[in-house]
């Protein structure tokens, strides 16, 4: 039995002065969401600027303060300007981009901790621990030691495509954060065709990969390089069907539009198109290069791939962008298929973009657990996939739900009842699909289970590991 | 179209994408032409995106920068002895001539003609606010004949490029 | 510079690109080089297209108020169909030759 659960040290731990210190704390929390829950409930909060749910009606009322002040402009001015909305799109523009910037800034100093420190624990070890509390330095560590490294220039390299790639593939990790909605009126760039936005973004980070592998000049990079764009360009045909398939469902590919559709018809899109979510989660961990797909950078295999070459802060951006692309693509699988800032009206109570970091955090945690568990695919078993497998089954799913969604728009009786037969029937087309597919593909399950060696003949995880390793 | 914002991001982007399709016949390695030729597709894109064009725009970074400038490295890696210096024809002289004449004959007629177009307030009334939708209603319902030999086009030139790079006897 | 930007800059734009492409087109030695001309003059051509959708007050905004922009549609998917195509054939032709070089590839029989 591990040592923290042992009776005797359990009750030692509730010694009086910290189980008063828990019920004081646990009491100020509850006071706190009594008095937030009497303000919302008074109804002092909706719609001012001071209302913490939704910060961008602050912002929106921030805009129409600045046009008022702008309105009556000098004439020498409006003959210059000729708008009389410049200043509130300037201030509100530098308060997004700011917004993005430090949020994806920070969330990529903290994800190199949390990331190292996941994959540790799944591997049943401790991550970094050494260089602060916790490991927590670790990301401050990583920076200063990429930063002070000298970054070599390979001979016969490239000079114009060395230098570029880690910049280009940096802007679309940025640019894909525009059109994501935190809450019912804060997205940066609410465009009309954020998806499309979203898949073509995606695919520009396939020329940066490109050219860095052949800029170096070195056949590991190269090889690694076209083996990457060879399974971006494929996986990208799922990822935009099963996107296409949410848009046909919804009727909209405004993201904002999608994450309202979940909230006024109280339904995560999850449960409606189970197959959708799996392509599209497949095919995004295979345009992240992350396992099982990342045969980009498979350390045991090709060194390091497309970025061998670059040492010092060049693969400080590709090793930071990988992470944050993933950070993007869970916050996209959170607005499309998780209901977003929504979750059946607790959007009243909590800050709406608190839900939506709830979801983004839970999804980014299954990435890393797929990281830390699954092995990677091959190059040919990864094309084959796409290919022969996820096409073919994205197809059938957006031919499904475009009937299905043609018969939703003419349905007279009640929306639950016809998106409850849509979840049972896609429920059902789904474990069909996944297993007859593949079975028909000639990817039986085996009869019998093989033997499963187990690794530790006792249990308790980590703890029982250190009282295994040390020596007394 | 009037306000400072559109006619600075016009020029910016006017200069942008020709600048770079200049740049992709002058330089000397073939590698740097199809990264210059990718921005002036970009800056099509920007110049797409100042005529409300938003799904043609992202339309083309998708398929213009994201699939047919990989197809064009493709092609450069898959020629390895062959020359990728970028060099000129016999015929570059005259071609730039013609060229030439064509850009100035067609700013000729851009300027000089005097085109049926909506100014200041009709312009205005007829910003487009959803391409999307329209475009869509569009391709299936008054062209939708053109889109199923559009479509068919598109499963020729797929399966004509792959048999035609085939080698006998692989799958 | 004017003060407003007009149909006209955009056409000329449009005309420049086109011209642009044609001089690449004819003046290069490499096969993909010409391919990339190729594109450019569709490039100015799917602008011309927009502009003159934007623009133009010569149609009711009836049924097909963005014909324009349907066209460009087709444009785009013959651009990626022919590209495709044209690569595939000069990939082959470099088997055969070892080279794609224009000036080479001169003779009716191999």
């Amino acid at each position: 039995m591990s040592a923290a659960l042992d009776p005797i040290r359990l009750r030692a731990r509730l010694a009086p002065r910290t189980l008063a210190r828990g019920v004081i704390a646990f009491a100020a929390f509850v006071a706190l969401n009594v008095a937030i829950a009497a303000l919302v409930v008074s109804g002092a909060l909706d719609g001012e600027w001071y209302d913490f749910r939704d910060l961008g009606l602050g912002v929106q009322q921030l805009r129409e303060w600045l046009d008022e002040q702008t309105a009556d402009q000098p004439g020498w001015l409006t003959d210059i300007l000729r708008s009389t909305t410049w200043l509130s799109y300037l201030v509100t523009a530098l308060l997004g981009a700011t917004g993005i910037l430090s949020f994806v800034g920070g969330v990529l100093l903290v994800l190199i901790w949390v990331e190292r420190r996941l994959i540790g624990r799944i591997q049943v070890r401790r991550g970094p621990n050494r260089v602060g509390p916790f490991g927590l330095l670790q990301p401050v560590a990583d920076a200063i030691k990429l930063i002070q490294k000298e970054t070599l220039i390979p001979v016969g390299a490239d000079r114009v495509m060395f230098f570029l790639p880690p910049v280009l593939v940096f802007i679309p990790g940025l640019l894909v954060w525009a059109p994501v909605p935190w809450a019912p009126h804060m997205t940066y760039v609410d465009t009309n065709v954020g998806v499309l936005y979203l898949v073509a973004i995606g695919s520009l980070a396939t020329l940066a990969i490109f050219m860095a592998g052949w800029s170096s000049n070195n056949h590991y990079a190269l090889l690694g390089a076209m083996r990457t764009v060879a399974m971006m360009i494929s996986y990208e045909i799922p990822l935009a069907l099963s996107l296409l398939t949410v848009v046909v469902l919804t009727g909209s590919a405004q993201l904002s539009a999608i994450v309202e559709w979940q909230s006024v018809h109280n339904v995560w899109i999850v449960v409606l198109l189970p197959l959708t979510l799996f392509t599209f989660f497949f095919a995004s961990t295979a345009e992240l290069n992350r396992t099982p797909n990342d045969i980009a950078e498979a350390e045991s295999e090709i060194v390091a791939g497309f970025h061998t070459e670059y040492s010092g802060m060049k693969f400080g951006l590709f090793y930071a962008v990988e992470l944050g692309n993933a950070v993007a693509v869970s916050a996209l699988t959170a607005a499309l298929f998780l209901g977003g800032w929504s979750m059946f009206g607790l959007q009243e109570w909590v800050p709406a973009y608190l839900l939506f970091a709830t979801k983004v955090a839970a999804v980014y945690f299954v990435l890393v657990w797929l990281r830390g568990t699954l092995p990677r695919f091959r190059l040919d078993q990864l094309m084959a996939f796409a290919w022969k497998y996820l096409i073919p089954l994205a197809l059938l799913n957006l031919g499904v739900v475009a009937i299905e969604a043609a018969l939703f728009r003419r349905w007279e009786g009640e929306g639950v009842v016809v998106l409850g037969g849509f979840a049972l029937a896609n429920g059902l087309l789904t474990v069909v699909a996944v297993r007859g597919w593949a079975r028909f593909l000639g990817y039986a399950p085996e009869r019998e289970p093989l033997l499963r060696p187990t690794l530790t003949t006792g249990v308790g995880g980590l703890r029982a590991v250190d009282r295994m390793r040390t020596t007394r | 179209m009037e306000s400072t914002g559109i006619i600075i991001g016009f020029w910016a982007l006017a200069g942008l994408t020709v600048g770079s399709a200049a740049l992709v016949f002058v330089v000397r390695n073939l590698l740097h032409a199809v990264l210059a030729l990718v921005l002036s597709f970009m800056g099509m894109a920007g110049l797409f995106l100042t005529l409300s064009a938003d799904f043609i725009a992202m339309a083309q970074v998708l398929i213009y920068a994201g699939a047919i400038s990989v197809l064009l490295v493709f092609a450069v890696m898959l020629t390895p002895l062959a020359s990728r210096d970028n060099g000129n024809s016999l015929f570059a002289l005259p071609g730039l001539a013609i060229g030439g004449a064509f850009a100035l004959l067609l700013m000729f007629l851009a300027v000089d003609v005097d085109w049926p177009e909506l100014r200041d307030a009709a312009l205005a009334d007829r910003a487009f606010a959803d391409t999307i939708e329209a475009v869509g209603r569009s391709l299936v319902d008054r062209y939708a004949f053109a889109f199923q030999v559009a479509s068919a086009l598109l499963l020729v030139a797929l399966i004509g490029a792959i048999a035609l790079v085939r080698e006998d006897g692989a799958p | 510079m004017s003060l407003s930007v007009t149909l006209a800059h955009y056409l000329a734009v449009s005309g420049v690109v086109f011209g642009i492409g044609i001089a690449v087109a004819l003046g290069k030695r490499n096969a993909i080089a010409v391919l990339m001309g190729v594109e450019l003059m569709l490039n100015a051509a799917n602008l011309a297209l927009l502009a003159f959708s934007r623009f133009g007050a010569a149609f009711e905004a009836g049924d097909a108020p963005l014909a324009g922009h349907a066209f460009v549609v087709f444009v785009l998917t013959v651009a990626a169909a022919e590209a495709a195509v044209a690569l595939a054939m000069a990939v082959l032709v470099y088997r055969h030759r070892e080279t794609i070089e224009l000036d080479r590839i001169n003779l009716m029989r191999w």
